[in-house]
């Protein structure tokens, strides 16, 4: 390979301790994400998609018990970074989050336009009046009229407050930006709304995204590969329009399967049984038990089979 | 109270005549409106928030039906006024033949026993300090079921219909130890306890997973085939409606803009706002990360001071100058049983 991917995460680690245990939250994950190329993590609620995102960018809790493995970002190994340093040269600068909710979490005391324009100052050093000018850039790439600079949160809708929490994760120019359930809480042309704006991004600034999501449909909006998760693994990794046409892991089809439709007439079916705990995760495949192509090999701990591109982790792919 | 009525009176433009007890019509909505009066300073009068403003519908015996719209339109309102949490501003609900405006005391506990109702956040709907057991046993001692073992044997038996068995399992916990879509039974069983002839859902997937979403969505439409049930089904999600109610209306600004079978209304939508809110609906397709989608511009407008004529107006890119703005369209039927507030089918 030239030139190393954007993103490129391997045996990524993340163990909470708990008092009932230690949770697995994040459990050998690997996947590579190019530049100007968007992700989309798909997964139950519980599956360690959030936990994933914080491990990307090292947004920690106390309780971590493990934090361990390789993130290569533009080739640089930034796990070797102290805290200090990425905090400097990476968290912001290079990537940055739209936390799940964040729309309701803009401080409801200051302006909006002051709110976006504090990443600037923090990181990238400016003054203020040049922040603001970022600030204001970025409302008119995310689609905010200017004078909603000078107004507070509570003033503005659920939409366009997303779209400054967008616009605060952009105004340092980062190269990628991690986005936890963005449209969840919006009305239906919101959501369409929000995606034709991260769509515009992507193609005017040449962005990358990891979107987090448990929403199959809209994620669809967005998504150059896909990376399914299952109790803090990737079960299956590949491009959209393959893993849309035809998924590979029974997790993964079993999830397609329970989307409702508005057009064509498959009806919709659901996944027995729930996710495990992942304090004491099974051993062998993790899906075995709700699985209804389950075979004996599957007590044992599948491979990652890599094949045209994709990657699925389950025995029925093993040759 | 008064001056509201008197004012919903002379901006009404229909006066629907009590139409009593039609044929198997179970409940009767006629020319609902409900308002929220504003106060400046907690006193002087600064206008009303028409969260419902001139609503009519039949629900039929063993009908589901679904009301979707976006946040803000008023279905909230509409759900609560038919569960007689609030007052009606003006118009009537009517229930097996019996206005709701004249219910009192003991005949309004015996209306709300008949009609179930399942919340949009079931955590948030079930008591954290109570146990399964008291939370389904609390609304039998309220409607004067005195036997125990018969409260018993009914908590059993919604508890073993919403399949949260083995019932003895789940009885001593508590709602924070239950998954999402177990807590969302809950509510189901504790809607259903005491024999209701009508459920009102509001929302009742949209804080669950996507792969439990299907799975209360059968169940809820199993309950109402078994028990023959009329449901209202509330939601902002088209693509879930399909395969729970034959019929759907779309509310916009607190009026129903379109109302048809669900099949007619997917196939071909008359009102643009419905055109609109398919077209945002997205099913899985790589194909539509290429694509952007067409949005009408603009937000939902304030109920405050609605606009003149038809509320879609201002984002509507099909609207005829000089008659949407100006006068409000009755509903046209462009095909059979498919009724739309619109102008472009006059």
């Amino acid at each position: 390979m030239s030139t190393p991917p954007l993103l490129h995460i391997e045996n990524l680690k993340l163990y909470f301790r708990t008092g009932k245990g230690m949770v697995r939250a994040v459990d050998d994950v690997h996947f590579d994400l190019e530049a100007n190329h968007a992700v989309v993590v798909l997964g139950e609620s519980g599956c360690g998609k959030t936990s994933l995102a914080k491990a990307i960018l090292r947004l920690l809790p106390r309780n971590v018990d493990t934090y361990s493995g390789e993130v290569y970002l533009n080739g640089v190994d930034v796990m070797a970074f102290n805290d200090e340093e990425y905090r400097r040269q990476v968290r912001w600068r290079k990537m940055s989050m739209v936390p799940q909710a964040a729309m309701n979490a803009l401080n409801p005391v200051l302006k909006v336009g002051d709110q976006v324009a504090e990443p600037s100052i923090i990181h990238s050093a400016m003054r203020k009046e040049e922040a603001l000018e970022q600030a204001s850039k970025m409302f008119q790439h995310v689609g905010v009229p200017q004078d909603f600079l000078h107004r507070y949160a509570f003033e503005l809708s659920g939409g366009m407050r997303q779209r400054v929490a967008i616009a605060m994760a952009l105004v340092t120019w980062p190269d990628l930006i991690v986005l936890d359930e963005p449209t969840s809480a919006l009305d239906v042309l919101t959501q369409a709304n929000i995606f034709n704006v991260l769509k515009e991004l992507k193609g005017e600034l040449g962005l990358s995204f990891i979107l987090i999501t448990h929403d199959i449909a809209t994620s669809s909006e967005l998504a150059d590969s896909v990376a399914v998760m299952y109790a803090g693994q990737i079960v299956e990794t590949g491009d959209a329009h393959r893993f849309f046409a035809e998924p590979l892991h029974p997790y993964s089809r079993k999830l397609m399967d329970s989307v409702p439709r508005l057009r064509g007439t498959q009806e919709p079916d659901f996944i027995v049984g729930q996710p495990p705990s992942l304090i004491n995760p099974p051993t062998g495949c993790r899906f075995a038990a709700r699985c209804p192509q389950c075979f004996s090999r599957c007590v044992e701990d599948p491979p990652t089979i890599a094949e045209n591109g994709r990657t699925v982790k389950c025995w029925l792919h093993v040759a | 109270m008064n001056t509201i009525t008197e004012t919903a009176q002379a901006e009404g433009a229909v006066v629907a005549s009590a139409r009593g007890n039609g044929d198997n019509v179970l409940l009767s909505v006629q020319d609902l409106r409900v308002w929220f009066e504003l106060r400046r300073f907690g006193f002087g009068h600064a206008g009303y928030v028409r969260a419902v403003d001139g609503v009519n519908f039949d629900l039929h015996y063993s009908e589901t039906i679904a009301i979707v719209g976006e946040s803000g339109c008023g279905k909230s309102s509409l759900m609560k006024t038919i569960l007689a949490l609030h007052r009606p501003t003006k118009g009537d609900i009517f229930f097996e033949g019996q206005s709701l405006n004249a219910l009192r005391g003991s005949e309004m506990q015996k209306y709300r026993s008949q009609v179930g109702y399942v919340q949009q956040d079931p955590y948030g709907a079930l008591a954290p300090f109570m146990s399964i057991q008291k939370i389904l046993e609390e609304p039998q001692i309220i409607n004067g079921i005195k036997n125990k073992a018969e409260r018993d044997d009914r908590l059993r038996r919604a508890m073993e219909e919403v399949k949260m068995s083995p019932v003895d399992d789940f009885l001593p916990k508590f709602p924070h130890m239950l998954s999402g879509g177990q807590q969302q039974r809950v509510v189901i069983a504790r809607a259903m306890l005491l024999d209701p002839k009508l459920i009102v859902a509001d929302e009742p997937v949209s804080m669950l997973d996507a792969s439990v979403r299907v799975e209360i969505l059968k169940l809820l439409r199993g309950l109402q085939e078994a028990h023959d049930l009329a449901v209202i089904y509330i939601t902002h999600d088209l693509s879930t409606v399909r395969y729970f109610s034959e019929r759907v209306f779309v509310m916009y600004a607190g009026k129903i803009v379109e109302n048809s079978p669900i099949n007619d209304l997917i196939r071909n939508p008359c009102h643009p706002y419905t055109d609109a809110l398919l077209a945002a609906t997205s099913d899985p397709d790589a194909n539509n990360a290429t694509r952007f989608r067409d949005v009408p511009p603009g937000e939902p407008p304030s109920l405050v001071k609605p606009p003149a004529g038809c509320r879609f107006h201002p984002r509507c890119a099909r609207r005829i100058e000089g008659l949407c703005e100006v006068e409000e369209p009755p509903y046209f039927e462009p095909e059979l049983n498919h009724f739309a507030a619109c102008w472009l089918y006059r």
